[in-house]
């Protein structure tokens, strides 16, 4: 029975991977911001199995809450084996092209909440010598593009935090998990025209999750597809990426 | 492809979804006229609302709570019957009631009262509904049992998702002992023996279905293979399932044709000749479910799509079931699957129900145009004939006076109708706009 801590619960890929611990019967911690909807959420996993140690209801923009948030977890928790980020926003790229203030929030939720909340945890992982993290970043964050650059940036700057954060925590035992999804079939995408088949589900994004941590990995895209696509969208020469519309 | 479509994948429409995500929201309001939607494995378009909106309950699928001593189940509307199996089986317990797919979602598996090859001893799932939320256009909030709000919720019960947003739903469920059933096949030569067998197992026998060659003629009409099953006894609640196929793409028009579809009946048939008077044990997915093995089977029938149609009639009234198979084999039709049932005499609740005291039989027609759908309304005219009722859940096409006929109660029902609520059945069907 492992011990979990999910943050950011609600998000539809959260529920997910939460879902698949509670099938095994673990022990579970949920972060988020609307009360009810975590205990509806918490409700529905403890009759999928889960036990559920705590619900903390936070907004985790309110980043001066951070150290004590951490302070309940692993309160709680003393010696939790994976904790999972999920929380993010889908900003809307034409506000942030025109008003610094919604780049700024979009930056905020997407990138300096996660960097804040992870400064606490990572410290007291790095302690305990022990336990696995894992951060939802996005393919987005691997090269601008005008269609989402700020989003992008925001993904890119976790990317890049997560990236020196492994490689600082690795001689302590903590392991890192950067997730780069693709587009995903969520409530937060609801207003997206989701032909094709680039569109992935949320449990098939959760099992590649899940199974990333069961595997120690450190950079996984879901589904597996997206690797070769990035591969080439990075590999683009600029002059000739700069006149595609992407 | 929009996921916004009926099951047989005709009439095709443009449709606006809206998504719910949490079921203590207010219901959206405006212009359009609102229809909730579960997993679309409606047939016709009694899931579709093409003038206004759907309400998606995809997100809507949340477990409230579970008294495992009880086995009562309440959960929110979009839960599928699928995802409750996943959970409930391992603790024991099992659907009180079930379609042959598992992806229908709860809420509409109350809005079609569906019922399952245990009707002759259970009747159907709205028999085991003990309390659901209805959410109002007026933005009332109301819980609905047999003995609170009883009028909305005997009309909510098969009332097509037209009185209103079911946000959850408490569920009886039935204890059983195993993953698997013991089943008996039983080859027989017509209908006066389907009926005989029929009757021989309604009393042993908790499941009971025949699958008909409906393009034997002659001497060989109504032929087919009958099987009866109980839950096993055996202590083994668990089992692997089988990797399913998909069908990833539409099949050419012409893959179904009359000598494809009489070829599948006639090896279908030997098939289950070889194994006739044999029990054997059977896990609940290849009894209940044998066509969820194939995601998208529906695409077998090509672009145009496909109708199915299914209909009631009293018992007393073989010649209709007899007369229905003569006029199909005339028109060279055939149906792949073509199922058969004796329903029980347990009074359905809903006042659109289509559960009657009778016999029941379902077929599926490719979408051939004016050629099917003259077919289907020779069908009707023998069903009205005989005092039957075709099942909503499967047409799109049935006239305002066929289903004013088969659905007496159905006036009585038009005022318990929420009046922001409509669908494509609806409209089509409302004698007053005809």
């Amino acid at each position: 029975m492992k011990e979990i801590v999910i943050i950011g619960a609600a998000s539809a890929v959260a529920q997910e991977v939460a879902k698949q611990h509670a099938e095994v019967g673990d022990k579970l911690i949920l972060v988020g911001r609307n009360a009810q909807m975590l205990a509806d959420i918490a409700a529905d996993l403890e009759i999928r199995g889960a036990k559920i140690v705590d619900v903390i209801s936070q907004d985790l923009m309110e980043f001066s809450e951070h150290a004590a948030l951490s302070e309940k977890i692993f309160s709680a928790m003393p010696n939790p084996w994976g904790i999972y980020m999920a929380h993010g926003t889908l900003p809307d790229q034409e506000a942030c092209e025109k008003h610094y203030d919604a780049a700024l929030d979009a930056i905020q939720a997407n990138a300096l909440s996660q960097i804040s909340l992870l400064t606490e945890i990572s410290n007291r992982l790095a302690e305990l010598g022990s336990g696995r993290i894992a951060v939802i970043s996005s393919v987005a964050g691997d090269r601008g593009r005008q269609s989402n650059y700020v989003y992008g940036a925001a993904k890119g700057m976790l990317s890049i935090y997560l990236q020196g954060l492994r490689n600082r925590l690795q001689p302590k035992g903590v392991q890192v998990l950067t997730i780069k999804p693709g587009f995903i079939d969520t409530p937060m995408t609801a207003d997206f025209d989701k032909k094709g088949l680039m569109w992935a589900t949320p449990q098939k994004v959760a099992s590649d999750i899940y199974r990333g941590m069961e595997k120690s990995k450190n950079v996984i895209y879901t589904p597996s597809f997206w690797w070769p696509i990035m591969f080439i969208i990075t590999h683009i020469p600029e002059p000739i990426f700069k006149k595609l519309r992407l | 492809m929009s996921r916004h479509q009926s099951w047989g994948r005709y009439p095709k429409v443009d449709q606006q979804a809206l998504v719910l995500t949490n079921r203590h929201n207010a219901l959206p309001t405006g212009e359009h006229s609102l229809l909730p939607f579960g997993n679309g494995r409606s047939y016709g378009d009694s899931c579709l609302n093409s003038e206004g909106v759907v309400l998606d309950t995809i997100y809507l699928k949340k477990l409230i709570s579970f008294d495992l001593n009880l086995g009562v189940l309440r959960c929110e509307s979009g839960v599928t019957f699928a995802e409750i199996i996943d959970v409930l089986m391992p603790k024991g317990w099992f659907l009180p009631v079930t379609p042959g797919t598992k992806f229908v979602s709860v809420g509409g598996a109350i809005a079609n009262d569906v019922h399952g090859k245990n009707h002759h001893r259970d009747g159907n799932f709205g028999h085991f509904v003990r309390q659901f939320e209805l959410v109002r256009s007026s933005g009332e909030r109301l819980i609905c049992s047999p003995s609170q709000n009883k009028e909305l919720f005997h009309a909510t019960i098969g009332g097509l998702g037209l009185t209103g947003m079911i946000t959850w739903a408490e569920i009886q469920m039935k204890p059983i002992q195993s993953a698997f059933l013991d089943v008996e096949t039983i080859c027989y030569s017509g209908l006066d023996e389907f009926k005989r067998l029929s009757d021989d197992s309604k009393k042993d026998f908790e499941y009971t279905v025949a699958w008909v060659d409906c393009m034997a003629t002659g001497a060989d009409l109504g032929r087919g293979i009958f099987m009866r099953a109980n839950h096993s006894t055996n202590e083994e609640a668990s089992f692997s399932p089988k990797k399913s196929l998909t069908i990833p793409l539409d099949f050419p028009a012409w893959a179904l044709n009359r000598y494809s579809i009489s070829y599948f009946n006639k090896l279908y048939y030997w098939k289950g000749s070889r194994s006739h008077g044999k029990t054997f044990t059977q896990s609940y997915d290849a009894f209940f479910y044998p066509l969820d093995g194939i995601h998208h089977w529906n695409r077998i029938y090509g672009r145009q799509g496909f109708l199915q149609y299914q209909f009631v009639v009293p018992s007393e009234d073989y010649g209709a079931i007899k007369e229905a198979f003569e006029v199909i084999a005339k028109a060279g039709a055939g149906s792949f699957l073509a199922v058969l049932k004796e329903f029980g005499d347990i009074p359905s609740l809903g006042m659109l129900s289509f559960p009657r005291q009778g016999v029941c039989l379902a077929l599926d027609f490719p979408n051939q145009g004016s050629r099917t759908f003259t077919l289907l309304d020779r069908l009707d005219a023998i069903v009205r004939e005989a005092g039957g009722a075709v099942y909503p859940a499967k047409d799109a096409r049935m006239s305002a006076e066929s289903f004013a006929q088969f659905f007496p109660k159905q006036k009585e029902f038009e005022t318990y109708v929420d009046s922001a609520f409509s669908s494509d059945f609806w409209r089509r069907t409302r004698m007053d706009q005809n």
